[in-house]
């Protein structure tokens, strides 16, 4: 048996086997190394199991010998394998960054507890994306939510308490209303596995259970991924998260959401005869909403962390109105901004933990003149932000200029919404701009207090400037050289627009 | 709709009620405990609703006996499903209450409004 198929059960199994040993170990550094190590082999995984589909494969896994449509199967294709990349990824770049922040936000008996809920959320987040059972991606979900809810709520921050249990209530509605999809969904087809589900889905179509149950299957899911206006939960969760928590979660944690909803609205209710009233004329508006109102929110926002998390929902409203144009550029777009939005707000959030390394105080104000003391993160700041942005030789202007593309195809009504992206992309100049300004005012004579030798250059060189550098780095090489997200996106693009009967 | 059709999916009518009941609790109380009993009723629903789309009509237990011919049981599938899904109800609700735990310890209040008030 070639080794290659056993490719998408290492990704799940690895980091939930090393998740109950991390626990056991209880000297300093060492649980921290071995997650470490843990998440680059897992990231080694995703790149294996990447380059096969590029080479045109896909890869099935039949668990423990039972076929489809009777066992669970693991399948994983091009949309797939992008974001596998995108969680694994951001997974070991933000653990090997984690050390020093961790280490100031979580108490040392804690921290193997806390990096082994690490491994079960990129566990979960692995496994809702390389499983082909509509019930395992449930499992999955709440595995990967439970250990979400533990990171959040691990920090020192009072705040975050309140702002989990938020989280867990409207995460567990949101599951459970997919679960009651899902269930409405067996009871009309008989069946788990999603594309079984595609094919006798065909003919019944019509069925109030089946219309009913794609409406809770999309509700649950655009509650995970804080779709304009079921984001609530997802500013204050985090703001008041450990800072490299936040880095994580917010480079994947709503993307795997995202990924389960498109795969559920492509694969299974494309042959609804209204879908695209019932999807796509649904979604637009909402995208369009979530990019206006959160880039608006986040412009007048004072914290600089909940400024970036507005700025997330506006994001996810940038890949879903890709997605909701149903065209083949349209889709590819909303992919890319997957993997770009996640390299470009990777990074952002990791020179926020920079920052926080030596500013207690997180308000953009109390930032003031810190280019002076921590240049290189300052400057990493600014070329993040422009990718966010999308200026060109950037990564995010690569997926948002293809998203414009995708717009124009659609004829006339393009123009409005080319208009909203364009000024929500304007409103982004003018709160990355305000950040970026405070960075390198001139301090002026009220030093802030909670500033240690404000002018002078104290930036340690650590692993986190290192990884901080090193994204940056790739949100370049991605502006310049998009070839390699590109192809997996136009692949996935394809794989989801073919109807599948 | 026929008062007999109606009676019918009296399971499935007592589903939506329960999950109802629970969704309001989780709104509109302010007590974190009762906000979970409402969502541990929420979920205990979708329970119910598994349970009663598996049931065969005079089906048995799905024990297949080997001197038994055409015998007729209950679809097994679901109840195994929700055997998971309850183990997730329960981890959900031992988080959230660990949850609550630690806001009492670091705000003394349960109440969501004083807490909302207190920072």
């Amino acid at each position: 048996m070639d080794f290659a198929q056993h490719l998408p059960v290492l990704q799940v199994i690895i980091p939930l086997l090393a998740a109950p040993l991390i626990v056991l170990l209880q000297p300093r550094g060492f649980a921290w190394a071995a997650t470490t190590a843990t998440a680059f082999f897992s990231f080694a995984v995703s790149i294996a199991i990447a380059a096969r589909i590029l080479a045109g494969d896909i890869l099935h896994y039949e668990m423990g010998g039972w076929f489809a449509p009777i066992g669970i199967e693991l399948r994983v294709d091009a949309f797939s394998a992008i974001v596998l990349l995108i969680i694994s990824g951001a997974a070991a770049i933000s653990l090997v960054a984690a050390r020093t922040s961790i280490n100031q936000q979580i108490e040392h008996h804690r921290q193997p507890l806390f990096y082994a809920a690490w491994l079960l959320a990129i566990a979960g987040l692995v496994g809702m994306v390389v499983t082909a059972d509509a019930f395992n991606i449930f499992v999955f979900m709440e595995i990967s939510s439970l250990a979400g809810y533990i990171l959040i709520a691990g920090g020192p921050d009072r705040r975050a308490l309140p702002a989990v249990f938020k989280y867990l209530i409207i995460g567990t509605i949101g599951a459970t209303f997919y679960l009651i999809g899902v269930g409405m969904i067996y009871m009309m087809t008989g069946t788990l596995n999603l594309d079984d589900m595609a094919q006798r889905v065909v003919g019944i179509e019509d069925q109030r259970p089946i219309l009913v149950a794609a409406a809770f299957v999309f509700i649950g899911l655009a509650l995970k991924a804080a779709l304009f206006p079921l984001h609530v939960w997802l500013p204050n969760a985090y703001t008041h998260a450990p800072h490299m928590v936040t880095v994580f979660l917010a480079a994947c944690g709503t993307k795997v959401a995202v990924y389960v909803l498109l795969r559920f609205q492509f694969t299974i209710f494309q042959s609804f005869a209204e879908h695209l009233l019932q999807f796509a004329l649904f979604l637009m508006p909402l995208a369009l909403l979530g990019i206006t109102v959160a880039s608006l929110v986040a412009m007048f926002e004072g914290h600089l962390k909940r400024m970036l998390a507005f700025s997330s929902v506006a994001q996810i409203g940038y890949i879903l109105l890709g997605a909701s144009l149903m065209s083949d550029s349209g889709f590819t777009a909303s992919t890319l901004h997957m993997f770009n939005h996640a390299l470009a707000k990777g990074a952002l959030f990791l020179a926020v933990a920079k920052f926080a390394t030596q500013y207690a105080d997180l308000r953009i104000d109390s930032l003031e003149g810190a280019a002076r003391s921590m240049p290189l993160t300052s400057f990493a700041f600014v070329i993040a932000g422009l990718s966010l942005i999308g200026v060109p030789g950037t990564a995010g202007f690569i997926s948002k200029w293809q998203l414009i593309m995708a717009i124009m195809e659609t004829g006339n009504m393009g123009f409005i919404m080319v208009g909203i992206v364009v000024i929500s992309s304007l409103i982004a100049v003018a709160y990355i701009w305000r950040v970026v300004e405070t960075l390198y005012a001139i301090p002026t004579d009220n030093i802030p207090a909670s500033a240690t030798n404000v002018n002078v250059k104290s930036e340690k060189m650590d692993l986190l400037l290192v990884a901080l550098m090193f994204t940056v780095a790739m949100n370049i090489y991605f502006g310049l050289v998009p070839a390699l997200p590109f192809t997996l996106a136009e692949l996935s693009s394809q794989i989801l627009l073919q109807v599948k009967f | 709709m026929k008062l007999f059709e109606f009676l019918g999916y009296y399971n499935y009518w007592v589903f939506a009620v329960l999950l109802m009941i629970g969704f309001y609790a989780v709104i509109a109380k302010a007590n974190l405990i009762k906000k979970l009993i409402g969502l541990s009723l929420f979920q205990s629903a979708v329970f119910l609703m598994y349970i009663s789309m598996d049931k065969v009509e005079g089906g048995t237990a799905p024990i297949i006996k080997p001197d038994a011919v055409d015998q007729l049981y209950s679809n097994p599938l679901p109840q195994v499903l929700i055997l998971t899904a309850i183990v997730v109800g329960v981890s959900t609700l031992a988080l959230g209450l660990a949850i609550v735990v630690r806001i009492k310890e670091r705000y003394g209040t349960i109440e969501e409004n004083e807490i909302l008030d207190a920072d």
